[in-house]
């Protein structure tokens, strides 16, 4: 961290400690611009949007505003500008976009929630909009305090094998007796008491940080040492050992609980990280075999896995439409899109309830039902820049942990909405994943927040690192870097 | 890692490349194909909560929809259900709709592709959406009197314009009111549709043009002297034996002529006079000289064996192929397995009525939008060329002749000479006949082609005729067009 005084000097400072070398040396400090007031434009611009979203709903849907909902819609909002502000104090040059992007998907996601328990007639503190509001706050009050408690990044990278253990046991969680529980056939919850929590979408975040870490500290052993079997070179097994035991263990998780979406999201973030931490090719073409192999035994094997493929080949077909757990849901979700058409219904004026589980897995069938294609766009579009956003501290940043870590959350994100949107779509078989920001729950969202949270420490630290550009330097070598 | 990190992000944009083509290829390319899905629950759902464009006639509704407070937020009313119900069908909760309300369905439900603009439209300004409506051909002074001519028979009544093919009545008996198929209960509606479809008298069918038709009897002997005149052949001169009765072919069956003797009683017969007086025996051996192929010809130009959209798709009347002799003369006076819709029937008058040329029959006068803008407008098309103009002006003279001196004398009205052929079907041994009569008028200037039907034998069994029960209807509804 540079102090402060050299962060608001405009002309060019002084650096090193000898004085005669010094003056020969012209350095140009590049000052941060004042991100934080576009952000500030931006997140009140989403807030607008959503609280108009929300008003739209109520008046398609029941014909008259209901200021409940409303008024605290607009209490979320004073709470991410509070998120806002405290940028400004821990995080001044975070990245300007993330906020306002996912202030936006969240509201969208709210008032479709909302819009589906007015079609339901679930009002008050019980139903899923309200408690998808108040999840957001709690999600938004554990990304301000990711901000200020993460100072900087690399902290995370020292806990890199804490993190494991916490991501192993996460997913370990729902299969414990007492507090694990299954719905609708996949065993991912944790009960305690009213609460149920998805662990699965926390070990996510817990993976990426080990992946990274680890990753950072291994990579040259397992790039460069190993042996060469088959014109592939194959490393250590005590290089690739907790990286295999991670895998592993979250894969069997994953198969025994049913959940072939999150195991799906894992696979992918693990051979991206790999790729990007080693610059091996050879693993990735590995990995999408084994990928193959894996999901062709599994469709024979296991008679989930089968009948999503199925579902996925002929949903039209009348046998598989009407058979238990067919293709009910995924036909109803196109007939959903196809009503929407280019332009949408209106909020509050198509009929997203027919479809089943509207609010979580087929959130994005019922926005497409309202918001047309044209809504489908702008929601993949704030999904891309989000993503870009994150690409970006990967591209710009200094230390390899924090670009992995950046290239790894992001990837995250954007791996998950192509599995659960190119399911519903019809692109790959459909998995159940939540789409972030968007779907109803509340670890998903408190995840998905953290996620953001880092990305903005991330993107922080990026800008932050005074780049000092050598003008003239005939002693030094070219591009120094002053901390 | 950057040359890494390129690389990932072009497979996140692939990614994302792959969700907005797949989300285009539902939502636009393929979009029509899936709200037709006959699953798709939503398409009916908007059919309901948009206002339905109403069926006009004369620009008064007889099918329309009003508010109602329940969840589908329009009620579909008919007004003069029964009397309109072959012309409007029926429009369902999810049980399907049937006459204009289906085949128009596009149009009313606003969902056709006209209607984008106002879709768009609708959508941005936050209206409801509503759907056109559709302006009927319909006379309804005409359909009154021919639903009153018609009494209590079961039968059918249909009077089209010849100059233009527009449909100026559709009765149809037994019949149905429409309403009660309308209410949002699915399983009254199902219960009163078993109900309506159990009943014996066939409510549900439109006889005009659907359902199981009637032999035509002597009417399709207007066909067969159609083919023997194209064919060059024979002029309504040509002389045929007339012996009181016949053997048929390779059979041991004997026909006769209606009056159990000679037709006219002379040695023989003209083709002109076995059609003034409609004698069979003379018309089965025009038949077996003509042949069987010849007449299959003329009859599909005249629209048999083919469906006819006015826009609801009839069924096909039928004269068969491949008959053979004594089919062949059975056939002629519109026997064996020759069947035949009043439709079809006044499609055989029209194309004679009209010089030989046959008009696309059509219910459609206009489809309008909600902002009064014209969607669609009736425009007169020809369905086929059927007989020649020389054939046309022949036939009409013999039609003629046929009312004001032969057997339709039923039909005659003081100071206009009308053209005409009627028919008496039997349907086999003691059934009762079918009674017929097609024809038009003005004889000199045509206004109206019109076809009747006069089921289970007009209530006396084998005792009635086509010229006693089928003429008189359409002397009424003839009236009614030309004294309006």
């Amino acid at each position: 961290m540079p102090n402060s005084a050299s962060r608001t000097l405009g002309t060019p400072v002084e650096a090193g400690v000898r004085s005669p070398l010094t003056t020969s040396i012209r350095l140009k400090l590049r000052v941060p611009a004042r991100l934080r007031n576009l952000e500030l434009a931006l997140v009140l611009l989403a807030i607008a949007i959503n609280i108009a979203a929300i008003s739209l709903v109520q008046l398609g849907a029941i014909g008259h505003l209901e200021f409940t909902a409303i008024g605290l819609d607009a209490l979320l909002g004073v709470l991410i500008v509070a998120l806002h502000v405290t940028l400004r104090v821990v995080a001044p040059d975070a990245d300007p976009l993330i906020l306002p992007i996912i202030t936006l998907l969240n509201g969208l996601g709210i008032a479709m929630i909302y819009r589906l328990d007015l079609a339901d007639k679930s009002y008050g503190w019980g139903s899923a909009g309200i408690r998808q509001i108040l999840w957001t706050a709690i999600a938004v009050g554990i990304a301000i305090a990711v901000v200020i408690v993460v100072r900087n990044h690399r902290v995370l990278q020292r806990y890199r094998f804490v993190a494991m253990f916490v991501g192993i046991v996460l997913l370990l969680l729902p299969m414990l007796p007492i507090v694990g529980s299954a719905k609708n056939g996949a065993r991912l919850w944790v009960d305690i008491g009213p609460f149920s929590f998805q662990p699965g979408e926390l070990a996510k975040v817990a993976l990426a940080i080990f992946f990274a870490g680890y990753l950072v500290t291994a990579r040259d052993s397992l790039s460069m040492v190993g042996r060469r079997i088959l014109g592939m070179r194959f490393p250590r097994a005590r290089d690739l050992g907790p990286i295999l035991v991670v895998f592993a263990s979250s894969m069997l998780v994953l198969v025994f609980q049913h959940d072939l979406g999150v195991a799906l999201l894992y696979f992918g973030l693990f051979l991206v990280m790999l790729y990007v931490a080693t610059g091996r090719g050879s693993w990735v073409v590995l990995g999408l075999s084994m990928l193959v192999v894996g999901g062709a035994i599994a469709s024979q094997v296991l008679s989930y896995v089968n009948g999503r493929f199925a579902t996925w080949l002929n949903p039209f077909d009348p046998k598989i439409y009407d058979e238990q757990g067919g293709s009910y849901q995924l036909v109803q979700g196109l007939f959903g899109f196809a009503n929407g058409g280019l332009l949408g219904t209106g909020l509050g004026r198509g009929r997203p309830d027919i479809t089943p589980l509207a609010n979580s897995d087929y959130i994005i069938a019922a926005l497409g039902e309202e918001l047309g294609l044209i809504g489908i766009f702008a929601i993949l579009g704030l999904y891309l820049l989000f993503v870009s956003r994150g690409f970006r501290i990967a591209f710009a940043g200094q230390d390899d942990f924090g670009r992995l870590l950046g290239v790894g959350l992001s990837f995250a994100i954007a791996l998950q909405v192509f599995v659960v949107v190119g399911g519903v779509t019809r692109v790959i078989p459909l998995t159940g994943l939540t789409t972030p920001f968007l779907a109803a729950g509340g670890s998903s969202l408190v995840a998905n927040w953290i996620i953001a949270a880092l990305l903005l420490r991330l993107s922080d630290t990026v800008r932050n690192q005074p780049r000092l550009i050598v003008e003239a330097a005939p002693d030094v070598g070219a591009g120094m870097v002053v901390r | 890692m950057n040359r890494e990190l390129k690389r990932v992000s072009t497979v996140v944009l692939i990614m994302f490349l792959a969700l907005f083509l797949s989300s285009t290829v539902i939502q636009v390319v393929s979009a029509d194909t899936l709200r037709g899905d006959a699953r798709n629950a939503r398409s009916l759902y908007a059919s309901y909560s948009a206002e339905r464009g109403a069926i006009l006639i004369g620009g008064t509704p007889i099918a329309q929809s009003r508010p109602t407070t329940d969840e589908y937020r329009f009620q579909r009313t008919y007004t003069n259900g029964p009397l309109y119900a072959p012309v409007t069908g029926y429009f369902t909760l999810g049980q399907g709709n049937t006459g204009i309300e289906g085949a128009l369905n596009n149009y009313l439900s606003g969902t056709s592709n006209q209607q984008f603009f106002d879709q768009v439209n609708a959508i941005l300004t936050g209206q409801n959406p509503k759907g056109a409506a559709v302006s009927l051909t319909i006379d309804p002074v005409v359909q009154q009197a021919a639903w009153d001519a018609l009494g209590d028979h079961s039968g059918a009544v249909i009077a089209i314009r010849p100059k233009t093919g527009e449909i100026i009545a559709m009765v149809s008996k037994a019949t149905f009111d429409p309403n009660l198929l309308a209410v949002h209960d699915s399983q009254k509606v199902i219960d009163t549709y078993d109900t309506l479809l159990a009943d014996p008298s066939g409510p549900l069918f439109n006889r005009t043009m659907s359902g199981d038709f009637d032999p035509p009897g002597s009417t399709f002997k207007l066909v067969v002297t159609a083919a023997a005149l194209e064919s060059g052949k024979y002029t309504p001169d040509s002389q045929f034996p007339n012996p009181p009765e016949l053997q048929l072919p390779q059979s041991n069956a004997i026909i006769t002529n209606s009056g159990r003797d000679t037709c006219g009683g002379t040695a023989t017969v003209s083709i002109a006079d076995a059609l003034r007086l409609s004698c069979n025996i003379p018309f089965a051996q025009i038949g077996l000289a003509v042949g069987g192929r010849a007449i299959l010809q003329q009859a599909e130009k005249f629209g048999f064996n083919r469906t006819v959209d006015v826009p609801m798709t009839s069924t096909e009347s039928v004269y068969p192929r491949g008959l053979d002799d004594p089919q062949t003369m059975l056939a002629a006076f519109g026997q064996s397995s020759v069947r035949a819709s009043p439709l079809q029937m006044a499609m055989v008058s029209m194309a004679i009525a009209n010089s030989g040329v046959l008009m696309q029959p059509t219910l459609v006068q206009s489809v309008i939008a909600p902002d009064l803008t014209i969607i669609k407008k009736l425009q007169p098309t020809i369905f086929s060329q059927a007989i020649s103009q020389q054939t046309a002006t022949t036939m009409t003279q013999m039609m003629i002749n046929n009312v004001s001196n032969g057997a339709a004398s039923n039909a005659r009205i003081d100071s206009v000479s009308v053209a005409g052929k009627t028919g008496t079907a039997e349907n086999g041994v003691g059934e009762p006949y079918s009674l017929w009569f097609t024809g038009f008028a003005p004889a000199n200037d045509p206004q109206v082609a019109i076809a009747v039907v006069v089921q289970n034998g007009g209530g006396i069994g084998q005792n009635g005729t086509g010229n006693m029960l089928a003429a008189p209807i359409a002397k009424k509804v003839l009236e009614a067009v030309l004294f309006r």
